[in-house]
């Protein structure tokens, strides 16, 4: 007796094989991002780690250790010869050690020795005024951007009612998400620099990069508005509730959350762009530090160092070679980190206040 | 502010007038609505609806979906003030003689005496404590032993009492549906309102839930108005005192719930009510 065919077995055919060729295509796009990816991260990383890991000197005060690369402000690195070896060093290191060699070759009645050094600016020293600089400039930018982001996400989400103007400024809303960085830091520069003669300052720069976020945050906090239920509002408003009872007690520490989702994302756009700073707050280079200032007004009328402008600078602006790749990668290094850091930070927040309100 | 300024004005003066008519008593008029005409944007969704609804009863809305009962609910606190486009072109409802959508009506103020339970039970994402004291905690109440109190008699109010009564901070959702209806009802007494709507309040729950929420409707009424919409003609026959029919935004027949069920007087009633259409 013979077994009958089996009637789900398979047949070869045109769309049986184009399944698997479409497969393997959407297979290999995934493992060519993955790939560069991989790749990008895994160079700044090797190149970046030693860097930084390479900078940690002890102290005799408190705290004993401490990183020259992530705590001290850049210096030129001096590359010279003596007695037969080559040595590096920085700015002030170079100077003091210069000086004492020349005393040195007095006191023996020597004639001066004769120093032929070539020099690479900010390759030596640390990046510590750019760390504090993005962050000073994340945060105030973030809070701008928050606080006029959701008010305005409110109004038209909550009580603009919805007709031609509001549709209008949702679209003015949609088109400022694509105008390029570099417009909004001419933008800037325009008007807070020159117009409203803040000159290149912290105050110029977290509206500048505020704005550029803007419609991130507006966009994705009514996003998250529209996704708390009718329902909420309804009942709320069914209570005697008014409008912005409603909105403050029942409606935003819901939407809140995915706010901050949103503005994760904005906090990695404001760290990293540089275009929409370099007119409006960075400076190459400004050895004092932002709280470093005479009157508390002065602190948000400062230029600042910012990382994503010192990675620009000290990779376009100075020959490129083994002395100043260090400090290159290690400010990309140092850079990612940070903004994993920050995003890290807000991820936690915004899982703390998602886990409070469950619906 | 604005409770101040409303308190005084004479419409929210008369909502607070207590003059509860007890059972037994032939019933007052409490809502009058006269030659109401409503309309979404240029879409008329009411036709000249004239109603009297009496005080201390239950009064059934029946009808086909899409009939106008739900909308003429909602207008009676200004719930449709909150769509857009929304007009009222002629007519109007009066509570206890005063035109809800005079001038110098405040719709808070209206809405805390015309309180709303909701077709889908919409307990918000807080504990359970929290849920029954919102409108409270909203009017700025503060002192823990009064919402203690509240508390626990709106939801003996709502007979709830017992089931939660050991899990009071824990999340209103995670009641079952009967629970989460009930649970709605507790939070718009607590308010101590006047009049309770109810847009279909078991359409989403079992019959045992149901049985409960209608149970507690024959208590409620004792101390409130209430106006129900309703899907199930079977739950108009058993809770309502008088029932409303209305088909394609016109009021078909208002009488007693005895008599539209029946011997009915109109024939598009009767064709509705013994189940020919709808």
């Amino acid at each position: 007796m013979s077994t009958p065919a089996n009637p789900f077995a398979s047949k070869p055919s045109r769309s049986r094989s184009f399944e698997k060729v479409i497969l393997g295509v959407f297979r290999t796009a995934t493992y060519i991002i993955l790939i560069c990816g991989a790749a990008v991260f895994g160079d700044i990383l090797l190149k970046g780690v030693p860097t930084v890991a390479n900078a940690f000197k002890t102290t005799s005060t408190f705290p004993y250790v401490t990183n020259t690369f992530l705590f001290e402000a850049p210096e030129s690195l001096y590359v010279f010869e003596h007695e037969g070896k080559t040595m590096e060093m920085g700015d002030k290191d170079y100077r003091a050690f210069r000086e004492a060699e020349i005393a040195k070759a007095a006191a023996a009645g020597l004639p001066p020795p004769v120093f032929k050094s070539s020099s690479y600016v900010y390759s030596a020293g640390g990046i510590w005024p750019c760390i504090v600089g993005t962050v000073l400039l994340v945060v105030g930018s973030m809070t701008i951007a928050l606080f006029l982001g959701v008010c305005s996400a409110i109004f038209l989400n909550e009580y603009a009612k919805d007709g031609p103007i509001v549709r209008f400024i949702r679209l003015a809303i949609l088109n400022l998400a694509g105008v390029p960085s570099i417009v909004f830091g001419l933008f800037g520069f325009g008007l807070f620099v020159i117009y409203l003669d803040w000159n290149v300052s912290l105050l110029a720069g977290w509206f500048t990069l505020a704005f550029m976020v803007l419609p991130v945050v507006i966009t994705a906090s009514e996003e998250s508005l529209k996704a708390v239920p009718k329902g909420f509002r309804e009942g709320s408003l069914a209570l005697g509730a008014t409008k912005w009872q409603t909105i403050r007690k029942n409606v935003l520490p819901y939407a809140l959350p995915g706010i901050l989702t949103s503005s994760i994302l904005g906090i990695a756009r404001v760290a990293g762009e540089t275009a929409p700073i370099m007119f409006t707050a960075a400076y190459v280079v400004r050895d004092k530090l932002p709280w470093d200032v005479e009157k508390a007004s002065d602190f948000f009328f400062q230029g600042v160092m910012a990382l994503p402008y010192h990675i620009y600078v000290v990779s376009s602006k100075i020959p490129q070679n083994e002395y100043t790749s260090r400090v290159q990668y290690g400010t990309a290094f140092v850079f990612l980190g940070i903004v994993a850091l920050i995003a890290t930070a807000s991820i936690i927040f915004r899982n703390k206040l998602r886990s409070r309100y469950q619906w | 502010m604005e409770t101040s300024s409303a308190s005084s004005t004479p419409a929210s003066r008369a909502f607070q007038v207590p003059s509860r008519a007890t059972d037994g008593q032939k019933a007052q008029t409490l809502i009058e609505i006269e030659n109401f005409d409503f309309y979404y944007g240029a879409k008329q969704a009411l036709f000249d609806i004239n109603l009297k609804l009496d005080d201390k009863r239950v009064t059934a809305f029946i009808g086909p979906s899409g009939c106008g009962k739900s909308t003429l609910l909602r207008c009676l606190n200004r719930m449709n003030d909150l769509i857009d486009g929304t007009s009222i072109k002629r007519g109007g409802i009066k509570i206890r003689g005063v035109d809800v959508n005079a001038r110098d009506v405040d719709s808070i103020e209206l809405r805390k005496r015309v309180g709303m339970v909701f077709q889908k039970s919409n307990p918000f994402p807080k504990s359970i404590y929290e849920n029954v004291i919102y409108g409270l905690r909203i009017q700025g109440e503060t002192n823990k032993a009064k919402l203690d109190a509240v508390v626990e008699k709106s939801l003996r109010g709502a007979a709830l009492w017992d089931e939660v009564k050991d899990r009071l901070h824990e999340s209103g959702l995670g009641l079952s549906g009967g629970q989460q209806q009930r649970l709605c009802i507790a939070r718009t007494i607590a308010v101590s309102p006047e009049i309770i709507l109810m847009d279909e309040p078991c359409s989403a729950l079992d019959p045992i839930a149901t049985a409960k929420v209608e149970e507690l409707i024959h208590e409620l009424k004792k101390e409130f108005t209430i106006i129900i919409v309703t899907h199930s003609m079977q739950q108009a026959a058993r809770c309502s005192d008088k029932t409303a029919f209305f088909y394609m935004g016109k009021l078909i027949e208002y009488a007693d719930t005895r008599t539209i069920f029946m011997n009915p007087g109109n024939p598009q009633t009767e064709a509705y009510v013994s189940g020919r259409f709808g």
